[in-house]
């Protein structure tokens, strides 16, 4: 028989406003098994720890249940003061008498009633509770970054110069990002390309990070410390080891006809190209769906000509398997598709053009080498328009948009606004806001300096309808303070579009068992506490992933990132969860429903010698756990058929006895 | 009959159109958008900022009731799906349910006609004034 201590928190009214713990500690103090029961305001003080502490010398405690907040806030903690105190510490339950019961009752009686109950059950448990001991696994000491954006960089340079290996996997060609796209940033004007391009060299350049650029992330197996990732390195025709990025081949190729994504398709580029000047690796790639010789074998002109021979037309796709001991999902942001939105006339008129677009447009490498002219006919534009809230913060019946705000562009909006105002005086500008958000430092500043220094007029109200007439773009929106309809003849509309998450983090977040929110951003582990880690030990979230973000918050959560990764890989091995399911192999009848469900993989069956009970042997088939895979969800438990299948710290006996116990 | 700050036909209102003005966030596309602005003396965003603060008695003894070409341009656009042009019509209903009689018969049509008007106007027209 266990001798138990109950501790009843207060929790400063938190508790004790709605629930009478007094009326608790009494009752449960006639539970079987317990031999002490008190009260306190707050069990996880030092003084409440002492507390416990005290009475566990005093009383010769050998289970501890402690009713208070939830497990996940406290658990560890008080584990660790029964572990001091000389006991198990998984001989120690909490009732979650505070999340579950006093926060969901308003009235006093009801609520004790229910943390009795709560604390009864927790009793039962722990009266069948057995010492665990935790295993140990090694951890791989090398981080994979998925994404080479301004978010990847920042935590692999991060990791990096703590002296661990990090590889950076890249869909693209080119490591950068959608801050290789911009052209300056808010709130200091300073350009993009020059305050990122040397943190792409950097990478480059660091003998603790590998590039796998124009590469994806094709399957991911294992743990925290120990996972087994396989990676698609596309073909890109080029042997990345010899190109030097002359860039001979690009302008030589006759195939020129194909849109340039760096640009938005606003231009084109060749079907050999290198996306940008400073593109990191600076590596030509064959476009496989452009190129003539791949297509249909007439041509071949780069191969002539490239003076390194690089190119190979017969490369194939290759296939890398390397362990990592951490994973940080950096895969970034797109700009959503705009054709629910036709009243804006993006697909009608060439000129009506999305935030990031016209970024292109006035950026000295962009398709009209940084001065801003029209699409359509290449004028300097002398009206421009600009649209906020372009599928933000729509309502989700409305079956278009995005119901959250998407955060960067009232501030990318007043940039734009201001930078045209500063290079063209003789253009107006005129924007259309329902509310300027502009929290951060210096940010709100940076708005009035639009408004008062650059004279851009702002609206407040909505544009609803565009309509092109001949080269002029009929602008109808609202203005809220007059009270008037107004009408513009704009020469240009810009849209600031929603932002979403890349379209491959959904499928990246099955592989990783990584949970999203359903905006598909990924969810982290504490909405306040702990904001860059995935509820999926050893995963990690960088950047707008996790949810929109400008570039100071996503380099500090970049770091923040970093830092948690290299708390993990400092570490040699790590410490299992003693609670994991094992099997009893005279009751396994050999089904194997165990394993089918088992999402880790931690469920092998082998070939057994058994004595039987008459001398003679017999071979069976029966289930084994690889307790260092096992993540102990309890899946296997649940799904075996002859109830052989057992989880330590967690028995089908101990459930039984819990549910016993509330019905009582 | 005052009907400023009637709780009651503010009720009958929202329950006949469904609206319900509390999801608008104040943006003003229905009224960037909506085609007989001008001719409105209160604009699609003031109708569901004034049925939400009650302020009803204007609106059902103004002229914009009969205005509103019901071309559902607001409710379509609107992107908090507040569907401003129900609360119109809902307000029209009401207004005539009180009034009684008929504003507008077959007869007025010829009248009333001219080429530059689309014929969805009529057809509105007539279920608007009708009772």
């Amino acid at each position: 028989m266990q001798r138990i201590g109950v501790f009843v928190c207060w929790c400063g009214s938190n508790i004790a406003g709605t629930v009478d713990v007094q009326a608790v500690s009494d009752a449960l103090k006639n539970e079987p098994g317990v031999v002490f029961s008190t009260n306190y305001q707050y069990m996880c003080s030092q003084a409440g720890q002492n507390m416990i502490k005290d009475a566990i010398a005093e009383y010769k405690l050998t289970g501890i249940v402690i009713c208070s907040c939830s497990p996940r806030m406290h658990e560890a903690t008080f584990r660790k003061t029964a572990e001091s105190a000389g006991i198990n510490p998984y001989m120690v339950e909490i009732a979650n008498i505070r999340e579950q019961c006093s926060w969901v009752h308003k009235d006093k009686e009801t609520g004790t009633e229910k943390a009795i109950i709560l604390g009864r059950t927790a009793i039962a448990k722990v009266n069948l509770n057995a010492p665990l001991t935790a295993g140990e696994t090694p951890v791989t000491k090398r981080a994979l970054v998925i994404g080479g954006g301004i978010a990847g960089i920042q935590t692999a340079l991060d990791i990096a110069d703590a002296g661990f290996q990090v590889d950076i996997v890249e869909k693209k060609p080119t490591i950068g990002g959608k801050m290789t796209q911009l052209d300056k940033t808010f709130p200091t004007l300073d350009c993009a390309a020059c305050i990122l391009t040397p943190k792409m060299v950097d990478v480059a350049q660091n003998e603790n990070i590998r590039i796998f650029s124009y590469s994806e992330v094709k399957e991911v197996k294992g743990f925290v410390g120990n996972f087994d990732v396989k990676i698609t390195k596309h073909a890109r025709y080029v042997k990345e080891d010899v190109c030097t990025g002359c860039g001979l081949c690009t302008e030589k190729c006759p195939m020129k006809k194909v849109p340039n994504e760096h640009n938005l398709g606003m231009d084109t580029r060749s079907a050999i190209y290198i996306p940008f000047a400073q593109a990191v690796p600076k590596v030509a790639t064959i476009d496989p769906d452009y190129c003539n010789m791949l297509k249909n074998g007439k041509c071949g002109l780069c191969s002539k000509i490239c003076a390194a021979g690089a190119i190979d037309y017969t490369q194939k796709d290759e296939e890398i398997e390397e362990k990592y001991g951490a994973i940080v999902v950096a895969t970034g942001y797109n700009p959503i598709s705009l054709d629910k939105f036709d009243e804006f006339a993006y697909n009608q008129s060439k000129d009506v053009v999305t935030s990031l677009e016209l970024e292109r447009l006035m950026n000295a490498a962009g398709p009209t080498g940084g001065t801003l002219l029209r699409p359509s006919d290449g004028k300097h534009p002398h009206t421009i328009v600009m649209v906020q809230c372009v599928g933000s913060r729509c309502s989700a019946g409305a079956r278009k948009g995005k119901e959250y705000c998407s955060k960067i562009c009232c501030m990318y909006t007043a940039k734009h606004a201001m930078l045209i105002r500063d290079k063209y005086p003789d253009t107006e500008v005129y924007v259309f806001y329902i509310d300027v958000r502009t929290p951060g430092k210096n940010f709100d500043e940076f708005y009035r300096r639009a408004v008062e220094e650059y004279g851009v007029h702002y609206i407040k109200g909505m544009v609803g309808k565009v309509s092109p007439e001949g080269d002029i773009l009929k602008v109808q929106g609202s203005d809220l303070i007059t009270n008037e309809q107004i009408h513009i003849d704009a020469d240009m509309v810009v849209l600031a579009a929603a932002i979403e998450p890349d379209k491959s983090a959904r499928p990246l977040a099955t592989m990783l068992t990584a949970s999203m929110d359903t905006n598909d951003f990924f969810t982290e582990a504490h909405p306040k506490l702990r904001p860059v880690e995935s509820p999926t030990a050893g995963v990690y979230l960088s950047g707008a992933c996790q949810g929109p973000k400008d570039i100071p918050e996503t380099v500090a959560q970049a770091g923040a990132a970093a830092s948690k990764v290299i708390g993990l890989l400092c570490k040699d091995s790590l410490k299992n969860n003693p609670c994991i399911a094992h099997s009893d192999e005279m009751m396994c009848n050999g089904c194997s429903c165990c394993e089918k469900v088992c999402a880790y993989g931690a469920i092998t069956y082998v070939d057994k010698e058994f004595r039987m009970p008459d001398r003679t042997t017999q071979i069976r088939r029966v289930s084994q756990v690889n307790p260092a895979v096992c993540q102990g969800c309890g899946a296997c438990t649940v799904a075996c058929p002859s109830g052989a299948m057992n989880l330590y710290g967690f028995a089908n006996e101990q459930i039984i006895a819990e549910v016993d116990a509330i019905c009582r | 009959m005052s009907l400023k700050n009637n709780e009651n036909l503010r009720d009958e209102v929202l329950r006949m159109s469904g609206v319900n003005p509390r999801k608008c966030m104040r943006c003003g596309k229905c009224s960037a958008t909506c085609p007989s602005y001008d001719e409105m003396e209160y604009h699609p965003h003031q109708f569901v900022y004034m049925v939400e603060t009650g302020d009803i008695g204007p609106l059902m003894n103004s002229q914009s009731l009969y205005k509103c070409l019901s071309c559902f341009a607001c409710v379509d656009r609107c992107p908090r799906e507040v569907e401003p042009a129900k609360l119109v019509e809902a307000l029209r209903l009401a207004a005539e349910r009180r009034q009684g009689g008929d504003h507008m018969t077959p007869g007025m049509i010829t009248e009333l006609w001219n080429e530059d008007l689309p014929q969805q106007a009529v057809v509105s027209a007539m279920r608007k004034y009708k009772k």
